[in-house]
């Protein structure tokens, strides 16, 4: 139970407390103001850069300029779905490696992308269609079974479910994922088209409606994820002193996975698979604040639209023509995953 | 069991299930394949298929045969083979079942170079192939680079995952190439991608069989040290085998393998990593077995391909063995899991 985890000890004293708190406290702060910045960034700079005063008044005193155009039918939307995407790929990443105690789960890892880009391949194929709201609904399906494939995988044997293992079977059930896909996308070269923008991932060429589509169940995700800061934290002392603090590991691990599918699958659904996100943001928040789930999952809700809508940024940047935000953070994800494995004692990889 | 052979200095050593397990995987491989010949729009019946492949047919058949339909059988087959001797080269170098050279990002990498070659550079035929063994090399150094660790070296899991890493990368830059091209091209680039024997001609089939003239004695040839190698490197020393040069030549006669396969056929995915474990479980013998993890991996990517041509829907055979593979892989893990291995 939720209610049970707050009688427990969990806080250190108070009196030595006090000024780390403070100082999370505004950590979280500046970043926030690191937020708010990217955002104006985000409006700004692109293919047409466009003044930060132009900016202003083409957002609140749209004047029919081709600026006020470009600031609130083209930058506005992927702004807003940077800061909602990557809000919800950073809390799940954070929640997936409280669950898992495992500092390399990720969706894009775990299979939880694989699965998203099968059942939304497998609607495109099937239905024909080019309607968000069914793109979200497969991608929920998908993420869902795929986490929970990946895990009853990994979780066999004994050892259970350790972390070498875990990235394993999610490349095992990510690689029949991923013929199956490119089975589906082969069938005929429509599905095809239609397939290959999408499985590249990107926050570009969404319209508003994508993000109301799915920001209830990302804001639902969201206030999950932080509710389970507590059980999360009891979870990380291992599953016996957990329950002999009065939280409910069962209890903790469904909500969590219910959070995770949310947050991964409207994520998913609404720019495509961005991977690597999730491993980076709450990797680089615990090395920062420490492994307290109450800091890492608010820093990770506000740095990972920082560093995703950097990545979109830089992505308008460095190539002519743009570079997918989904392959930006790819290749900035990809060698902080190899580190990580590098440095990480061997006894654990 | 083990029986030698002697004449002279030279002693072959030999286990009579070995060699029949391996004379029954030769025998489904050829078998595969002429159905593989005999399907198609035209369908051929076996006995057929055999007549003109040793000159008796009528001369139509013999042309669709010989000319049509026999090279894709043949690619199919050394590719097959291409795969399971070099997965069977890396699993037993990082003693590790799944340190097979499509996990580790070595067959993204190759895509990735021949991907550039289609898309961007243009190049044709030959400009593919060593593109495609450029990036299958690339990639491998790349990958052992990231994973070495002075005093701990390279092998077991870590290799793996920063083979995952490098893959997931890879596949990043492969999507992303695909959505800049033209449709008609990018379509065809994706069928490659997947691992695919449509349309391949003497063209693929020949260099390819080129290649494994040389890799496939020199793999064979390792193929002792390599044994001596999985007892674990000071013993190996101990036995006289230098160590280091002997990873260094299997490297490059298993990347060299790798790539040559996928040149031929697109990076044609688990063949390498299931062929090794299926061979060792038919030969229920431990260690490299490298001959039969050759001959398993001929025969898997045959029938694959046979199953890939009597589908309902034209799919490549890297779709059927991409499934296959991946439900095997996910067994695998299970399995192991109770040993303790992974």
């Amino acid at each position: 139970m939720l209610s049970s985890a707050r009688r427990t000890p969990l806080r250190t004293p108070v009196p030595a407390d006090v000024p780390r708190r403070r100082l999370r406290w505004g950590g979280l702060v500046l970043l926030a103001g690191a937020l708010l910045l990217t955002v104006v960034a985000s409006l700004a700079i692109g293919a047409e850069d466009i003044p930060p005063a132009r900016v202003w008044s083409g957002l609140f005193s749209p004047d029919g300029s081709q600026d006020a155009l470009i600031v609130q039918e083209l930058r506005l939307p992927r702004t807003l779905l940077g800061i909602a995407v990557g809000a919800a790929l950073g809390l799940a990443g954070a929640v997936m490696q409280a669950l898992t105690r495992n500092p390399l789960a990720e969706p894009g890892l775990l299979g939880v992308n694989g699965g998203a880009s099968l059942a939304v391949v497998a609607v495109i194929a099937a239905f024909r269609v080019d309607e968000v709201l069914v793109y979200v609904w497969a991608a929920f399906a998908g993420a869902a079974g795929a986490a929970v494939l990946v895990h009853l995988i990994g979780a066999r044997g004994r050892g259970g479910a350790s972390p070498a293992r875990l990235v394993l079977a999610g490349a095992a059930v990510n690689a029949v994922f991923v013929a199956l896909t490119a089975g589906l996308m082969l069938l005929t070269p429509r599905t095809f088209n239609g397939f290959r923008f999408w499985q590249v991932g990107t926050l570009g060429g969404r319209d508003l409606g994508v993000l109301a589509r799915v920001l209830p169940f990302i804001a639902v995700g969201a206030v999950l994820a932080l509710l389970l800061a507590r059980p999360l934290n009891a979870l990380g002392l291992g599953e016996d002193a957990g329950r002999s603090l009065g939280a409910s590991p069962a209890r903790a691990r469904a909500l969590g996975a219910a959070a995770v599918v949310l947050l991964c699958g409207s994520a998913t659904a609404a720019a495509g698979p961005i991977a690597f996100l999730g491993l980076a943001v709450p990797f680089i928040v615990r090395a920062a604040v420490g492994p307290d789930q109450r800091w890492v999952l608010p820093y990770s809700l506000v740095l990972a639209p920082v560093l995703l809508l950097g990545a979109d940024i830089a992505g308008r940047v460095v190539a002519p023509g743009e570079l997918e935000t989904g392959i930006v953070t790819a290749f900035l994800g990809a060698p902080l995953f190899m580190l990580m494995v590098r440095r990480g004692r061997t006894r654990d990889l | 069991m083990s029986r030698s052979l002697r004449a002279g200095s030279l002693s072959l050593r030999w286990e009579p299930r070995s060699a029949l397990v391996c004379g029954v995987l030769a025998l489904v491989a050829a078998g595969a394949a002429v159905f593989v010949v005999g399907s198609g729009e035209f369908p051929i019946p076996a006995p057929d298929v055999v007549k003109a492949l040793l000159g008796q047919g009528d001369r139509a058949t013999e042309f669709i045969v010989t000319t049509l339909r026999l090279p894709r059988a043949v690619t199919g087959l050394l590719a097959g083979l291409a795969l399971g001797l070099s997965g069977a080269i890396f699993q037993s170098m990082s003693r590790n079942p799944l340190g097979s050279p499509d996990l580790i990002g070595f067959t993204t990498g190759s895509a990735t170079g021949a991907l550039l070659q289609i898309l961007v550079f243009g190049g044709g035929a030959v400009a593919i192939t060593v593109s495609s063994a450029a990036g299958a090399v690339l990639t491998a150094l790349a990958v052992y680079l990231v994973a070495y660790r002075p005093g701990g070296g390279v092998h077991g899991v870590r290799l793996v995952l920063v083979g995952v890493g490098a893959a997931a990368m890879l596949e990043a830059l492969n999507s992303y190439l695909i959505t800049r091209a033209e449709l008609r091209e990018a379509y065809e680039a994706a069928f490659w991608l997947t691992g695919s024997l449509n349309g391949r001609g003497w063209d693929q089939a020949v260099p390819l069989g080129i290649a494994l003239a040389v890799l496939v004695p020199a793999a064979l040839a390792l193929g002792g040290r390599l044994g001596m190698g999985e007892l674990g490197d000071d013993a190996a020393q101990a036995l006289g085998v230098p160590v280091q040069r002997t990873r260094a030549m299997l490297v490059a006669v298993g990347v060299g393998l790798v790539a040559a396969a996928t040149a031929a056929a697109g990076p044609v995915p688990f063949v390498a990593l299931a062929a090794p474990q299926l061979a060792r479980r038919l030969t229920r013998r431990a260690g490299a077995q490298l001959l039969p993890a050759a001959l398993t991996g001929a025969a898997l990517l045959a029938c694959g391909d046979l199953i890939s041509l009597h589908l309902p829907v034209a799919l490549p055979v890297g779709v059927v063995t991409g499934v296959l593979g991946g439900a095997y892989l996910a067994w695998l893990l299970s399995i192991t899991g109770r040993k303790g291995m992974v």
